[in-house]
C-alpha cells in the first residue's frame, strides 16, 4: 500500500457522495451522500496520518473528528426532517426552500 | 503482495457499494449498500494500522445504519422499491460536478509532491491518541463534546412533537405528565 | 498473558459454541418442563427437546412471502450465528483465546451490534408487518441498552487501563472485577440477555407480534435464526467470565476448567433467573435504562477511575 491508491479510493468515495448529495431529491437520501464523503474524508484522514506523518496524532485526531461529524450530521439531519414532516408533511429539499433569500 | 490483494478487495467493494446506495430501489438495500461502504472504510482504516479507530468506525456505522433504515422507511414514499422510480434532479449537472471534482482531487493527489514519510507510528497508537486527546488536543475533545451535548439537545427539541405544556397542561400543574405510553421508571 | 491458540482453534470455534448453545437450550427446557410438569414429570428427558425441534425445523419447508427480500431476510438470519461466533473469536478459553488483538473489547462491542442489523434484516425481509414490527422493537431495545452496555464494558477496560481482553483478565489475577464493580457487571448481565433478545427481552420476538422477527420463518432459515440467539446468549454471557469473574483465575483447577464452570454459573444464572422475570416492554426499559442505568454506570466508572489514577 502507499499514499496515492488509498487517497484516490477515498477520492472516488467523496465524489460518489457527492453525487448523491447533489442530485438526490430526498433529504434522506441526501444525508447518506454526506455519509459517504466523510467516510473517504475518513479514508483519506488515515492515509495522511499513515503515510506523511504518523509520528504526530493529528490524522488519527482528524478521524475521530470526521466520526463525530457524521453522528451529528445524521442526529440533526433526521430531527431536522422529522420536524419538517411534521409541520408541513414535506420530505424533499426542493419543498423546503423558505430559508432561500 | 498479499497487503496490496487485502487493499483492493476492501476499496473496490467500499467504492462500488458505495456507488450502489443511489442506483437500488429498494432503501433497505440501498442503506446496507452504505453500511457495506462504511464497514470496508472501516476495514482499510484498520489496514493502514488504526486499530481502535477502525473498529469505532465498524460500530458506529453498524448502529447508525440500522437506525438510517428506519427513517429511510419512514420517510421514502416506496421504501421496498416495488415500483422503481428515479428521485433525482439535476443529475447531468451532478454528474459533471463529480467528475469535476474527482478528476481534480486525482491530479491533485498524482501531481502533489507529497513530503516523505517522518518518524514512526508510536507502538500502540490508540494510547497514543487518548494521550493528545487528553493533552495537546484537549480543547478538540472539549469542542466536540460539547458540540455532542449541543446535539442532542437540539435534536430532541426539533423531533418532539410534544412539549411541556402538551404533558403538564398548560399551567404546568398536571401532577403526572400525560403521556400516550405509560413511563417505565416512574409510574 | 493471554496466547493466541493454534489455527485448529478458529475451525473448533462456532463448533465448541454450537455444543454449548444446545446444552444451554437442553437446561433451559428441562427448567420448562420442570415448571410446567412438577418433579414428578420427569423433567430431565426434556433436555434433548431442543435438538429434536431443530433437527424437525431441519425437514420443514421454508416459507416464501409474496414480494419479499429473501436476500436481505437470510443476509439478516445469517448475520446473528455470524456476529456470535465473530464475537465468540476474541472470548479466552482459560488464558487462550482464538485471537487476542489490542482492541479485543471493542471488537467484541461492534460484532454483537451486527445484531441489531440482523434482527431488522431478517423483520424485514419477508414483507410482513409483524415480523417488520419485531426488527423495529430490536432496534428500540437496542438504543436502551446499548448506553450502559458499552460504559459497562468501559469500565472493565478502565479497571485493567487495556482494551486487550487478555490484559482484562490478567488484571483480575487478584481480586475479581465483579467484585469492586458490582453496577457494571449487573448491568453486564442485563445487557447479556438484552443483546441475545432472549429471556425478559425477548420483545422482539414476542408472543404478542406472532413471533415477531421470527414470524414468517420456517424450516433451516428459522432454525438458524433460533440457534443464533442462543449462540448470542452463551457468547455475551460468556464474555462475563474474562471481563469480571476474573477469566481463567481460581485455586486448584486448571484454568480451563475454571473458565468452564464460571461460564457455566452465569450462563445457569440467566438462564434459570428468566422464569422470575416478565417479558419487559422496550419503551420501560428504555426509560428505566437512561434515567437510572446510564448514571449508575458513569458513577461507577468514576469510582473506578479514581482508583486506577490513586493506584
Amino acid at each position: 500500500m502507499t499514499l496515492e491508491p488509498v487517497l484516490l479510493v477515498a477520492a472516488a468515495l467523496f465524489c460518489v457522495g457527492l453525487f448523491g448529495a447533489l442530485s438526490q431529491q430526498s433529504v434522506v437520501m441526501l444525508m447518506m451522500g454526506l455519509e459517504l464523503m466523510l467516510g473517504g474524508v475518513i479514508l483519506a484522514a488515515a492515509a495522511v496520518w499513515r503515510f506523511v506523518a504518523p509520528a504526530a496524532t493529528d490524522g488519527q485526531v482528524l478521524v475521530v473528528l470526521a466520526v463525530t461529524v457524521m453522528a451529528v450530521e445524521m442526529a440533526v439531519g433526521f430531527a431536522v426532517v422529522t420536524a419538517l414532516f411534521r409541520t408541513r408533511e414535506v420530505d424533499m429539499t426542493d419543498d423546503a426552500a423558505e430559508l432561500k433569500g | 503482495m498479499p497487503d496490496d490483494a487485502v487493499f483492493w478487495v476492501l476499496a473496490v467493494p467500499a467504492v462500488a457499494s458505495g456507488a450502489m446506495v443511489f442506483r437500488l430501489d429498494s432503501m433497505a438495500r440501498a442503506t446496507y449498500a452504505l453500511l457495506l461502504s462504511l464497514l470496508c472504510v472501516g476495514g482499510l482504516v484498520i489496514r493502514l494500522g488504526l486499530d481502535y479507530l477502525g473498529v469505532v468506525v465498524i460500530l458506529m456505522m453498524t448502529i447508525e445504519m440500522a437506525l438510517m433504515a428506519v427513517f429511510m422507511v419512514m420517510f421514502m414514499m416506496n421504501p421496498a422499491g416495488l415500483m422503481p422510480m428515479s428521485m433525482l434532479h439535476n443529475k447531468r449537472g451532478a454528474a459533471a460536478i463529480c467528475a469535476g471534482v474527482f478528476a481534480l482531487l486525482a491530479a491533485g493527489i498524482l501531481l502533489a509532491p507529497w513530503p516523505r514519510r517522518r518518524g514512526r507510528p508510536d507502538d500502540d497508537p490508540t494510547m497514543a491518541l487518548g494521550e493528545s486527546l487528553m493533552g495537546p488536543h484537549m480543547l478538540t475533545m472539549m469542542t466536540l463534546g460539547l458540540a455532542l451535548f449541543t446535539t442532542i439537545v437540539a435534536t430532541v427539541v426539533l423531533a418532539t412533537g410534544r412539549g411541556r405544556y402538551d404533558r403538564f397542561g398548560d399551567d404546568l400543574r398536571a401532577r403526572r405528565p400525560a403521556d400516550p405510553v405509560r413511563p417505565g421508571a416512574r409510574r | 498473558m493471554a496466547d493466541t491458540a493454534p489455527v485448529w482453534a478458529v475451525v473448533l470455534l462456532p463448533f465448541a459454541l454450537a455444543a454449548a448453545a444446545a446444552v444451554v437450550a437442553g437446561f433451559d427446557a428441562v427448567l420448562a418442563a420442570a415448571a410446567e410438569r412438577g418433579r414428578s414429570g420427569r423433567p430431565l428427558r426434556a433436555a434433548p427437546a431442543p435438538l429434536h425441534a431443530g433437527l424437525r425445523m431441519l425437514g420443514q419447508q421454508p416459507r416464501r412471502t409474496a414480494a419479499g427480500d429473501p436476500w436481505l431476510g437470510r443476509l439478516g438470519i445469517a448475520l446473528v450465528p455470524v456476529a456470535a461466533v465473530l464475537a465468540g473469536a476474541v472470548l479466552p478459553w482459560g488464558f487462550r483465546a482464538v485471537t487476542d488483538p489490542v482492541v479485543g473489547v471493542v471488537w467484541f462491542n461492534a460484532m454483537e451490534v451486527l445484531a441489531w442489523a440482523a434482527v431488522w434484516l431478517a423483520g424485514w425481509g419477508p414483507n410482513s408487518a409483524l415480523s417488520l414490527i419485531g426488527g423495529y422493537r430490536f432496534l428500540a431495545q437496542g438504543m436502551a441498552y446499548e448506553l450502559p452496555h458499552m460504559f459497562a464494558l468501559t469500565t472493565a477496560a478502565l479497571g485493567a487501563e487495556s482494551l486487550r481482553v487478555g490484559e482484562v483478565v490478567a488484571a483480575q489475577r487478584g481480586l475479581w472485577f465483579a467484585v469492586w464493580m458490582p453496577a457494571a457487571f449487573a448491568v453486564y448481565l442485563l445487557s447479556a440477555l438484552a443483546m441475545a433478545f432472549w429471556g425478559p427481552f425477548d420483545h422482539p420476538l414476542g408472543r404478542d407480534a406472532a413471533g415477531g422477527a421470527a414470524a414468517e420463518y420456517a424450516g433451516v432459515d428459522r432454525l438458524v435464526l433460533l440457534a443464533g440467539r442462543w449462540l448470542l446468549l452463551v457468547v455475551t454471557a460468556g464474555f462475563s467470565v474474562p471481563l469480571f469473574l476474573g477469566g481463567g483465575y481460581g485455586p486448584w483447577l486448571p484454568a480451563w476448567a475454571w473458565t468452564l464452570l464460571k461460564t457455566a454459573a452465569v450462563l445457569g444464572l440467566l438462564v434459570a433467573g428468566r422464569r422470575l422475570l416478565p417479558a419487559l416492554r422496550m419503551e420501560r426499559y428504555m426509560e428505566f435504562a437512561w434515567a437510572v442505568l446510564v448514571p449508575l454506570t458513569l458513577v461507577q466508572a468514576l469510582v473506578v477511575a479514581v482508583v486506577v489514577l490513586g493506584r
